[in-house]
C-alpha cells in the first residue's frame, strides 16, 4: 500500500518536474526570432550602438540548458580556488557551513545550559520572559552594525548574527521542554533518591529532548536562511557572497545554480536533524 | 480473639526504643492548602506493623493521595508526624517504594531500564551484571521475562503496572506505597494482578500501604482497612480488621461468611456513615473493630477503645 503509494508520488514529482523544466525552456527560448526580421544594416547599426542581437541573447533569462552547463562545470571542479573572487562552490559552501555550524554550536552552548535552568526555576522563567519576548523579534541582520563595530571583523561578525538568530528557538523550546517533563518521571527521581546532575541527564534531558532538537530544527533553519543574507552584507567567502558576485558578474546561470545549492544544502541539514529528532523521539 | 489497649503516646515517650513502637506511626497527620483554611484532613491517626498489608479507603477529596505522598516523603503535611522504623519520615527515601497511579515508567527506557534506573539507585556500586540479574529476577516475579527488552509503549496498561510493581519491590524497601495503582485497569487483569500481587506481599512480607476505591479489592489484600471520612477535616474514622485468614484467594473468599459482613461494613461507611463524619466529627483516635466477627449484628462492634490497640 505505502509503496504504490511511494512509487505514484515519485511519479508525479518526476511528471512536474519535467513540466516545470519545459515550461521554463518554452519561456526563456523567444529572444533569437527578433534578429531574423532585421535587415543587414539595421544590424550593422545596432552593433555600433552596442545593441547586438547576438549578445543580448547570451545576457537574457537563461534556460535550463544553460544553467545546467554551468552546474555541470561546477559541479566537476567544486573546490577550485583562483584568487578572492573565484572560488568553487564547495568552497563556498564550505565556508557558509562552517559559520552556521561555529554560530550554532555556540548559541547552543550557551541556550542549552540557560534554558535547562529557566526551565527548572519558575522565578527565572518570569524573570527573563520580557527578555526574550523583547530580542527575539529583531531580525538578527539588525544587529550586523554593532557587530561590525564591536569586533571589527567581518568573518566573526557573520558568526555572531547567526548566534543570535538560532538562540532563540534552542533556549525557548528547551526552556519549554524542561518546564514540562511529567511530574511523574520526577517524582520517580525524588522517591529513588537520585542526585540532581543524574536527574537532570537521565530523567530531564531524555524527557524533554524531542522538544529540545524540535527548537535546534528551527534554529538550524533560521541560521541557513540568515546566512545568505549576512555574506551579501559582509561579502568575501561564502554561498551568500557568491550569489551577489555573480549578480555583480550578471552570471544569472550561477545564481540559479547557487539557488539551488542552497535549497540542496538546506534540505541535506533539515533530513539530518530530522533524523536526530527521531532517534530521541518516544511513545507515551 | 484478645484485644489489648497499650498505652497512648504521648510527646515523653517519642524517643522510646523502636522495638516496643508499630513500624510506622501516623501522629495527628493534617494538611491545609492555604495556611490558616479549613484543612483537608487533620488528626490523622494509625500505625501500620511490619509485614502488614493496609488499605486507606474513602471518597475522592479526602486526602488519600495527600497522605500518600506524605508518607513516601514527596510532600510535606502542616501538622502532625510520620515515624517509620523510629525515625521520623522528612523526605523521599529509598527505604520507600511508591507505584504511582500511571504507572510512571519512563517511556524512553526499555523495561530491563527503568528497573535497572532504579536498582542503579538504590545500589550504585553494584557491577552491571549484578544489576542485570536482579533485574530479571524482579521482573520474572511479576511474570514479564518476554518482554524485558521492550518499551513502555509496547506493552498494555496491565503489564505496565506489572513494571511499576516490579520496580517498586526491585529496591527491596522496608515500605510499600500504593496510589490505586490498578484504577485504571480492566476488571480481568486487575484481579490477575492483585493475585500476584497477595502472593508476592505474602512471599516477602512486604509492608504495604495501599489507596483503593475498591471495596473488594481491600477485602482481598489489606489485613487492616482504614476508613476515612469525607472532608473538609477528614481523618480516619475507623480501622477496620479483615479477620479472615491471610490464605483467602479471589476464587473462595465470597465463600467465607466473614466476607459479606466485611464488605456490608466498608460499603455502609462509604454510602451512609462517611459524609456524616466529615467537618471533624469523626473521632480522631480511631476505634478498632471486627465486623467479620460480629454475629450478624452490628451491635458488637468494639466501642471507642483508644488508639493504640493491637492484637496480643
Amino acid at each position: 500500500m505505502t509503496r504504490t503509494l511511494n512509487l505514484k508520488a515519485a511519479l508525479l514529482s518526476a511528471l512536474l518536474l519535467l513540466v516545470l523544466l519545459g515550461a521554463w525552456q518554452l519561456a526563456t527560448r523567444s529572444s533569437g526570432t527578433a534578429a531574423q526580421t532585421v535587415s543587414p544594416e539595421q544590424l550593422e547599426y545596432m552593433k555600433l550602438m552596442g545593441k547586438d542581437p547576438g549578445s543580448q541573447k547570451a545576457t537574457g533569462f537563461p534556460g535550463p540548458g544553460q544553467v545546467g552547463a554551468i552546474a555541470l562545470k561546477q559541479l566537476s571542479q567544486p573546490f577550485y580556488d583562483n584568487g578572492p573572487n573565484d572560488k568553487g562552490i564547495g568552497i563556498q559552501l564550505g565556508h557558509s557551513l562552517l559559520r552556521v555550524g561555529m554560530g550554532f554550536l555556540i548559541a547552543a552552548m550557551v541556550a542549552l545550559p540557560l534554558g535547562f535552568l529557566i526551565g527548572m526555576s519558575p522565578l527565572l522563567y518570569r524573570a527573563l520572559d520580557p527578555f526574550i519576548q523583547l530580542l527575539k523579534p529583531i531580525s538578527p541582520l539588525a544587529w550586523m552594525p554593532l557587530a561590525l563595530y564591536t569586533i571589527k571583523d567581518s568573518q566573526i561578525s557573520g558568526v555572531f548574527v547567526i548566534f543570535i538568530c538560532s538562540i532563540w528557538p534552542m533556549l525557548i523550546n528547551t526552556a519549554f521542554g524542561v518546564a514540562s517533563v511529567r511530574r511523574d518521571w520526577l517524582a520517580v527521581a525524588c522517591t529513588l533518591e537520585v542526585s540532581p546532575l543524574r536527574k537532570a541527564m537521565q530523567v530531564i534531558l531524555p524527557a524533554a529532548a524531542p522538544t529540545i532538537l524540535t527548537g535546534m530544527r528551527i534554529s538550524m533553519g533560521i541560521a541557513w536562511l540568515v546566512i545568505v543574507a549576512a555574506e551579501m552584507l559582509v561579502g568575501g567567502t561564502g554561498i551568500g557572497y557568491f550569489v551577489w558576485n555573480e549578480w555583480n558578474n550578471l552570471s544569472l546561470p550561477n545564481v540559479i545554480f547557487a539557488i539551488l545549492m542552497i535549497g540542496v544544502v538546506g534540505m541535506g541539514l533539515d533530513l539530518a536533524f530530522a533524523r536526530l529528532q527521531r532517534a530521541v523521539t518516544y511513545v507515551e | 480473639m484478645k484485644l489489648v489497649s497499650g498505652e497512648a503516646p504521648g510527646p515523653s515517650i517519642r524517643v522510646a526504643s523502636s522495638g516496643a513502637r508499630p513500624f510506622l506511626q501516623v501522629e495527628d497527620l493534617g494538611k491545609s492548602y492555604v495556611p490558616g483554611r479549613e484543612a483537608v484532613f487533620e488528626q490523622v491517626n494509625f500505625s501500620i506493623d511490619r509485614g502488614e498489608f493496609v488499605c486507606i479507603v474513602g471518597h475522592s477529596g479526602c486526602g488519600k493521595t495527600t497522605i500518600l505522598n506524605v508518607l513516601a516523603g514527596l510532600e510535606r503535611a502542616s501538622n502532625g508526624n510520620v515515624f517509620m522504623d523510629g525515625r521520623e519520615v522528612v523526605g523521599p527515601s529509598l527505604d520507600r517504594g511508591v507505584v504511582f497511579q500511571g504507572h510512571a515508567l519512563m517511556p524512553w527506557l526499555t523495561v530491563r531500564r527503568n528497573i535497572a534506573f532504579a536498582v542503579r539507585s538504590k545500589w550504585p556500586d553494584w557491577a552491571a551484571a549484578r544489576v542485570d540479574a536482579h533485574v530479571e529476577r524482579y521482573v520474572a516475579m511479576v511474570g514479564l521475562s518476554s518482554a524485558l527488552d521492550k518499551k513502555p509503549s509496547e506493552l498494555s496498561g496491565g503489564m505496565k503496572q506489572r513494571v511499576g510493581i516490579a520496580r517498586a519491590f526491585a529496591i527491596e524497601p522496608k515500605m510499600l506505597l500504593l496510589d490505586e495503582p490498578f484504577g485504571a485497569l480492566d476488571a480481568l487483569t486487575r484481579g490477575t494482578i492483585q493475585d500476584e500481587l497477595l502472593q508476592i506481599c505474602a512471599k516477602t512480607q512486604q509492608t504495604v500501604f495501599m489507596i483503593t476505591h475498591d471495596v473488594d479489592e481491600a477485602v482481598l489484600l489489606a489485613d487492616k482497612i482504614l476508613l476515612m471520612s469525607n472532608g473538609p477535616r477528614a481523618r480516619v474514622a475507623e480501622i477496620v480488621q479483615n479477620t479472615m485468614p491471610r490464605s483467602r484467594t479471589r476464587a473462595t473468599m465470597h465463600h467465607d461468611p466473614q466476607y459479606y459482613r466485611i464488605r456490608n461494613h466498608l460499603i455502609d461507611f462509604l454510602v451512609t456513615r462517611a459524609s456524616g463524619l466529615s467537618d471533624g466529627r469523626a473521632p480522631a483516635r480511631p476505634p478498632l473493630v471486627q465486623p467479620g466477627l460480629a454475629a450478624c449484628s452490628d451491635e458488637e462492634r468494639v466501642p471507642d477503645l483508644p488508639a493504640q490497640i493491637r492484637r496480643a
